[in-house]
């Protein structure tokens, strides 16, 4: 089976999705966004736009309203996306919120897929707590209800990514344990107009909208929990492993793109009479970038693969390709700015937009340096 | 026993036959990766480092397995690519060693096959895939490396021959090959590309000698080779007088994807990067170790993508540029690691004190500074790139 080369299905999608970024998303979108103070941080309405081309529920099954495509596919839009630094709901609510709601019981699958593949329902996932990745540092608690019937949920939890716009959040909470131990978390989904959910923008420098969410004896109801009873910290790693997958095409396509808008600038700036692109000072730097883009596309796309197919090298691909994404799109971006010289730091100039969401890209899911630690340590050393 | 079924598509009755004939031909022996100096070489003085060696080489020969996808007229099997294919897969499935290691095969054949008349493809083909004929290169001179194309090793035609004086360097094993494909130049006047020609030269012609230059790991597989008056049958000449450079480019691109795969299919090292580090303990260097093992999975992974998208029509062209880069560059890296790993005795040269491992820790990192030097340097390939790829100007 072919492991890197599009099917003619993905190939359609992708120019699709391309085709969307650039007439719906560009980056003025997100500038706009952010100019505005718009407190989503994305269009609700762009995304039921998006829904109805299919890709909201693209990896919800048939019988749920979804396309029943895979992670794969989430990958081709995701990258075309990242291009152009597209603020959506699609990593918070399609990547994550559709695999994680497809954990709970019937009723609760019912009522949420079909609306999370229509475009009317977002998701956010709130599991950080710390300064930093840290996925089962968890001190929020989940205790049973007095009265028998339910939880109640407390904690305070930070970088929650589409946090202000979610409907509802799935909350990772500690049913017992220490707050770093793997077991006893259990995850649960939390209407966010649920009384004691108080939910507080946090400025990012990417300007995308985050949150930070506290919550104070939130009630929610049994058939809320997700996942086999003690197997919290399993789906956690599940929904991870996806959401790092995903995130590292959306890297690597705005990597790509800030890339070639730099090639280009090389081609037009004149300086001492010459294109400043005939500097092999500048030549060998962007051949050196573009080898490590060729490389990253490779283990991006293997590691999309792995996690949909389930493939016992799975998580050390996920770990490879996010240490790799996240330091491409680091460096990428950083030459970038300075390739672009003087306009490189002003703000009219789109490439900072780039150059700011590597930074917090890198941080998401763990950084380069995590992931760099983890591919060692799943293999022995 | 390997059952066939009824009905099997064509393709996958032909690889149980592949699969059936190479558990019954190969021996067990080879069935290992190479260690240093197991390569089976070919040509007239060739030898072999075990008989088993000798058997899986004549066995392939005989069914011109070592030139699979060839015409039968030439001395291959005549397979399909896909066929060809299927072999391929089995021999890696079961571990086989390449019967025959040859720059004939790998880059010199490409080209015969594009460019060189029907007389010479008779001539020359059949003994290169039943590795009778051990070519060397014939490029790099003195006074030209990386601007190759200002060679100045001269070709003068009299008559029905040409008249050959010069010096080449790194002919990789000119000493031990038989003939030479050469770059020659036959005209002095105009752009230094257009007066460059494609010379085959048999080494037993008078006038030819060859001195191996020791490297600094220890080893010599380079020569240099002088012409002194070589006479050189007219009838040698490969496409037209003066299209040589167009051949040469050709035939650098097949080299710098060989470069790159057999770096990647280099003989399997006694101990892994992780191993060393779990045994020496050194906890400074485990986040190099890291990642160079983070790229060695990655850049393989790129030979596989683009294995694939070769497979489906799309070659990589002067992308292959990055495959030499940095497969070179990466081996660099590693060498280097081990030598670091392995402490005071991964810089041992010679004698007593010295495991045969430990010796060959020191003599790889050194040989190892030499592959983003040789085929085109790393400078060389990031020009290319530059221009070819990222269309910047010149």
């Amino acid at each position: 089976m072919a492991r890197f080369e599009l099917t003619p299905e993905q190939d359609e999608l992708q120019r699709a999705a391309r085709g969307f970024a650039v007439r719906r998303l560009p980056v003025a979108h997100l500038r706009g966004l952010r100019d505005a103070r718009e407190p989503l941080r994305l269009s609700r309405e762009i995304w039921r736009e998006m829904a109805q081309l299919g890709w909201a529920g693209i990896a919800i099954d048939e019988a749920h309203g979804g396309a029943g495509l895979g992670l794969v596919e989430l990958g081709v839009v995701m990258e075309e996306l990242g291009r152009t630094l597209a603020p959506t709901p699609l990593l918070a609510t399609s990547v994550i919120g559709a695999a994680a709601l497809a954990a709970g019981d019937e009723a609760l699958r019912q009522a949420y897929l079909p609306a999370i593949a229509a475009g009317e329902r977002l998701l956010a996932l709130a599991f950080e707590e710390g300064r930093r990745f840290a996925p089962y540092t968890c001190r929020t608690t989940a205790r049973r209800a007095p009265s028998g019937e339910g939880w109640i949920v407390d904690g305070d939890k930070t970088f929650v990514l589409d946090g202000v716009a979610a409907d509802a959040l799935i909350v990772v909470a500690r049913e017992w344990g220490e707050p770093d131990d793997r077991d006893g978390l259990v995850l649960l989904v939390v209407d966010g107009s649920a009384a004691g959910v108080e939910v507080q923008p946090l400025g990012m420098v990417d300007s995308r909208g985050t949150a930070r969410v506290r919550l104070a004896g939130v009630a929610v109801p049994d058939g809320n929990v997700l996942g086999a009873p003690g197997g919290g910290a399993e789906l956690l790693d599940r929904l991870l492993a996806r959401a790092t997958a995903a995130l590292t095409a959306e890297m690597l396509g705005a990597a790509d793109a800030v890339f070639h808008t730099t090639i280009e600038y090389l081609k037009q700036r004149h300086q001492f009479g010459v294109a400043i692109g005939s500097f092999q000072a500048l030549k060998h730097r962007a051949a050196h970038m573009y080898c490590e883009l060729e490389l990253t596309r490779s283990v991006v796309r293997a590691a999309l693969v792995a996690v949909e197919t389930g493939a016992a090298d799975a998580d050390i691909l996920v770990s490879a390709a996010k240490a790799r994404a996240s330091d491409v799109f680091v460096l990428v971006s950083g030459e970038a700015v300075q390739m672009h010289g003087g306009i490189g730091v002003t703000d009219d100039l789109d490439v900072g937009f780039y150059y700011k969401r590597a930074r917090v890209t890198d941080l998401m899911f763990g950084s380069a340096a995590y992931h760099r630690d983890r591919f060692a340590r799943l293999q022995g050393y | 026993m390997i059952i066939r079924q009824a009905g099997m598509p064509a393709i996958e009755a032909f690889r149980l036959d592949m699969r059936e004939w190479l558990e019954a031909s190969c021996p067990a022996s080879m069935r290992k990766p190479f260690l240093p100096g197991e390569e089976v070489w070919g040509g007239r003085r060739r030898t072999f480092p075990s008989d088993d060696a000798r058997v899986w080489f004549e066995r392939c020969v005989e069914r011109g397995y070592t030139v699979p996808a060839w015409p039968r007229e030439y001395g291959g099997a005549g397979m399909t690519r896909q066929e060809s294919r299927v072999l391929d897969e089995e021999m890696r499935a079961l571990g086989c060693r390449s019967p025959l290691v040859s720059f004939g095969i790998w880059m010199l054949a490409p080209v015969l096959f594009e460019f060189a008349s029907d007389d010479q493809k008779t001539e020359h083909l059949p003994p290169i895939g039943r590795g009778e004929i051990r070519w060397c290169q014939g490029y790099s001179e003195p006074g030209s490396g990386s601007d190759l194309a200002s060679l100045s090793t001269r070709a003068v035609r009299h008559g029905d021959h040409y008249v050959v004086d010069g010096a080449k360097v790194w002919t990789s094993h000119a000493d031990q090959s038989d003939w030479m494909f050469c770059l020659v130049r036959t005209d002095s006047d105009g752009p230094k590309h257009d007066g460059i020609s494609f010379l085959l030269i048999d080494m037993t012609t008078p006038g030819i000698t060859t001195r191996p230059i020791p490297l600094i790991s220890g080893s010599s597989p380079f020569c240099e080779t002088r012409f002194d008056g070589v006479r050189v049958p007219a009838g040698n000449l490969v496409g037209r007088e003066g299209g040589g450079w167009q051949i040469a480019k050709k035939l650098l691109e097949h080299e710098r994807s060989i470069i790159s795969v057999m770096r990647d299919r280099a003989p399997e090292e006694a101990e892994t990067l992780p191993a060393m580090l779990r045994r020496t303990g050194d906890p400074s260097l485990r986040d190099r170790v890291i990642q160079a093992e983070l790229d060695f999975v990655c850049n393989r992974l790129t030979l596989e993508r683009s294995a694939e998208a070769a497979k489906a029509g799309r070659s990589p062209g002067a992308a292959s540029s990055m495959f030499k880069l940095y497969g070179t560059e990466l081996n660099k890296r590693r060498k280097e690691l081990r030598v670091e790993l392995a402490g005071y005795q991964g810089i041992g040269w010679d004698g007593p004190g010295f495991e045969p491992a430990e010796l060959q820790i020191t003599r790889e990192w050194l040989r190892s500074r030499a592959n983003s030097i040789e085929g085109g340097t790393t400078e060389i390939q990031l020009n290319i790139i530059a221009k070819r790829v990222l269309g910047l100007p010149d």
